[in-house]
């Protein structure tokens, strides 16, 4: 078993890794790896929820979109957050989502498993519904173009590579906050209302509570991801809400493995590398795509992350096989 | 196909420069182009490509001497994968131009792409009506080759007017194109004394008229119809198998070649607007879709047509230079100068970087053409309005002191 410290020294390389050779690539890579960085705060948001909870979110796009759309409508509107007052529209951001997902909470919590789905499905397609069709405020099917980007004491956010950095920053944190928030007494009682809650409650836990809390940090990580993903891309439109944003946040969740926080992170460096850098090389990076779903749900339910775990156990069945062969040949 | 073309212009560009190094090397010309390449839009991006390519086939792969290195990206029918495609291009590819982008919302996106990389930008499909209107200088790089969404509506107002009608309702499918393509129709046949009185927006990618189509008043002369799509599919069955006895005009995109070989009876006989038309009898033409058909097993659609005039003022401009890009500045400048004989007709470029061309009202019939043996839908163009700008009839400063075309603008007057 590997323990929880190699865990985390890996990650810590990995990420410094990253911190080091992506700004030496191309300018294209550094933006794909920024836009990565800015959609794996809501993959990590989603896992919070269906890795720890299991509660499968299928609406998380929309606290995206209230951070995109907030930011990009304080920058065009009111030229509001371009300079240092960027900090607080992230803070607003971060505000617009969990203040979304308390409403949206109320609703959703009360159901559990598919249920759960379908209604913050519905709750998504509502926020989708209202970016395409309240054309003063959203610019409609066309969006919004979010001209530049932020510049404050000595930082301009324009150049690819500073953005990055920032992105980056912002996306260790995020990831810090949720680590520590899952090995907090509360994730723990998360991970006991995901195993069983009946158990919870008779133990006098109020899962309610806890469900609709984490709810509401999802909802708060989500709307930080959608500020940083109006700046990457410099355009929010209603195709940054659509259904199949929170789709892919959540197959990518669980393509890297759930519960594991940098799994979905490893999902969204896949998915975008096949969807945004593959598709650049080959026209038929679709079938590569595809076929990584089917065979990560064929042969790894515990997705990507499961990897060590499935070769672990088959060296330890095969252990027991070869024993049981050596004893079978043992003349007793 | 994207890397194949690349990698095979590379080569091909790699011996001219080595193994027949002495004599001078030809100029390079990298154009990036922006086309959904998979997803539901897929192809309609194919005929944008299949258009651009039959040109670069045509002639050898080179525009005006150079060496065309043609790079195809998929913007997936996303405007922000567009935008870091776009980028893609720009950062990695070097490409001193990128050309495509099929929706409005994509259009707007990229724009800003141009300005801020300082890399010019040929719209050859997105029509948002404000890009060369009252947005045109924010985008000193944008060059459009295709059209504006409410450029053909114009004289098509005019033309209903001419037919008798008074009383029109409009369906439109819900977002900005909808907006600009029956606002403008609205505007010029109101301004001629016709009367729009119900406006109804199903929402885009409708695929049950159902509950709209019982909703339309009785009062009206004829319906006029924007569709984009599947929806073109489906309204006129259920509007037949509804008992319609209306006459029913619409926007090109209703009735394009793109959809129209689907289409069966039931839209003979309605008339739409548009810059181009398969069925044009001009020389010109007939070599065109002759050579699209041959290559591709369809009909060209504007989609095909515009592109392949794209690629065909890009070939003059560098004619121009002598197979030299001359920079981004300049080459916008002599863009917005060009005028040539394209497939659709005589297109020249208006002062805001939009052409000025025919605008054809077709209707659709069932027969032979071109020495094809079977009858076939196609759109047999009843009249030519020449020498269309983007304002149409309207004066430019009156135009651009109104606000763009939305789902308020013209406001519903007559509305009952």
């Amino acid at each position: 078993m590997i323990t929880l410290r190699t865990k985390v020294v890996l990650v810590i390389a990995v990420l410094a890794a990253l911190a080091v050779v992506v700004p030496n690539t191309n300018p294209f890579l550094v933006l794909l790896a920024t836009r990565v960085l800015a959609f794996s705060i809501l993959v990590m948001s989603v896992d919070l929820l269906l890795g720890f909870t299991g509660l499968p979110s299928l609406g998380q796009a929309a606290y995206l979109g209230v951070g995109a759309y907030l930011t990009a409508i304080l920058a065009t509107g009111y030229e509001f957050g371009l300079g240092m007052d960027f900090w607080v529209v992230i803070v607003l951001g971060i505000l617009s989502g969990a203040v979304l997902a308390a409403i949206f909470g109320l609703l959703a919590i009360r159901a559990t498993g598919v249920y759960f789905l379908m209604i913050t499905l519905a709750l998504g397609q509502c926020v989708w519904g209202l970016a395409y069709r309240w054309n003063s405020l959203t610019g409609g099917d066309n969006g919004i173009n979010v001209p530049v980007r932020p510049q404050f004491a000595g930082i301009d956010l324009s150049d690819g590579i500073t953005f990055f950095y920032f992105v980056f920053a912002l996306f260790v944190v995020s990831l810090l906050a949720m680590f520590v928030l899952v090995r907090s007494p509360f994730g723990r009682s998360l991970v006991g209302i995901r195993e069983r809650e009946l158990r919870m409650q008779i133990l006098g836990y109020n899962t309610w509570l806890h469900k609709y809390v984490a709810f509401v940090i999802a909802g708060g990580f989500g709307g930080l991801s959608g500020v940083l993903w109006a700046h990457t891309a410099g355009i929010v439109s209603p195709e940054t809400v659509i259904l199949t944003t929170s789709v892919d946040a959540l197959l990518m969740a669980v393509l890297g493995g759930a519960g594991t926080l940098v799994g979905g992170v490893v999902g969204a460096f896949i998915v975008f590398g096949l969807r945004e850098y593959l598709s650049t090389i080959v026209p038929w990076w679709q079938y590569v795509l595809g076929a990584v779903y089917v065979l990560t749900i064929l042969y790894l339910p515990r997705g990507l992350m499961g990897i060590p775990a499935w070769l672990r156990e088959r060296r330890a069945s095969q252990n027991r096989k070869d024993e049981a062969k050596r004893l079978a040949s043992v003349p007793s | 196909m994207t890397s194949r073309l690349a990698f095979r212009s590379r080569l091909l560009g790699g011996c001219l420069a080595l193994g027949w190094g002495t004599g001078a090397v030809a100029e390079e010309l990298r154009i990036g182009f922006l086309a959904p390449t998979t997803g539901i839009f897929a192809q309609v991006g194919k005929d944008m490509v299949d258009g651009f390519q039959l040109y670069l086939d045509e002639h050898d792969n080179k525009l005006g001497g150079a060496d065309v290195t043609f790079i195809v990206e998929d913007t997936v029918g996303k405007p922000d994968t567009a935008v870091t495609k776009a980028k893609k291009l720009i950062l990695q590819d070097k490409v001193q131009m990128f050309v495509g982008g099929l929706l409005a919302s994509t259009g707007y996106a990229l724009a800003p792409v141009s300005t801020a990389e300082k890399t010019v930008y040929i719209s050859s499909i997105a029509a948002a009506d404000d890009l060369t209107q009252r947005q045109l200088d924010k985008y000193p790089y944008f060059v459009r080759t295709g059209w504006t969404s409410s450029q053909p509506s114009h004289p098509f107002g005019q033309w209903a007017c001419d037919q008798g009608y008074k009383k029109i309702v409009t369906i439109g499918a819900d977002y900005a194109f909808g907006y600009e393509v029956i606002g403008g129709f609205q505007r010029a046949f109101e301004e001629c004394g016709g009367q729009i009185i119900q406006k109804i927006w199903p929402p885009l990618g409708t695929k049950d008229f159902g509950p709209y189509i019982p909703t339309i008043s009785p009062n009206a002369d004829a319906i006029f119809t924007l569709m984009v799509g599947p929806m073109s599919l489906q309204f006129p069955k259920q509007l037949k198998a509804s008992g319609n006895q209306k006459p029913v005009i619409g926007g090109g995109t209703s009735y394009d070649e793109f959809v129209l070989p689907s289409m069966g009876d039931e839209v003979i006989g309605h008339v739409s607007a548009l810059q181009y038309s398969a069925a044009l009898e001009t020389p010109e033409n007939e070599a065109f879709v002759k050579a699209y058909r041959e290559k591709f097993g369809k009909v060209p659609s504007y989609y095909s047509e515009s592109n392949y005039t794209t690629a065909q003022m890009i070939d003059q401009v560098m004619t121009e230079n002598n197979g030299v890009f001359p920079g981004a500045e300049k080459f916008v400048e002599q863009l917005a100068k060009v005028e040539i004989d394209a497939v659709r007709g005589p297109v020249k470029m208006d002062n805001r970087r939009n052409p000025v061309h025919n605008i054809y009202i077709k209707k659709v019939e069932r027969r032979k053409m071109f020495g094809y043996p079977d009858e076939e839908l196609w759109n047999i163009v009843i009249k030519v309005v020449p020498d269309v700008g983007q304002f149409g009839q309207f004066e430019e400063e009156v135009f651009l002191n109104t606000p763009v075309y939305s789902r308020d603008f013209p406001p519903c007057q007559y509305c009952e």
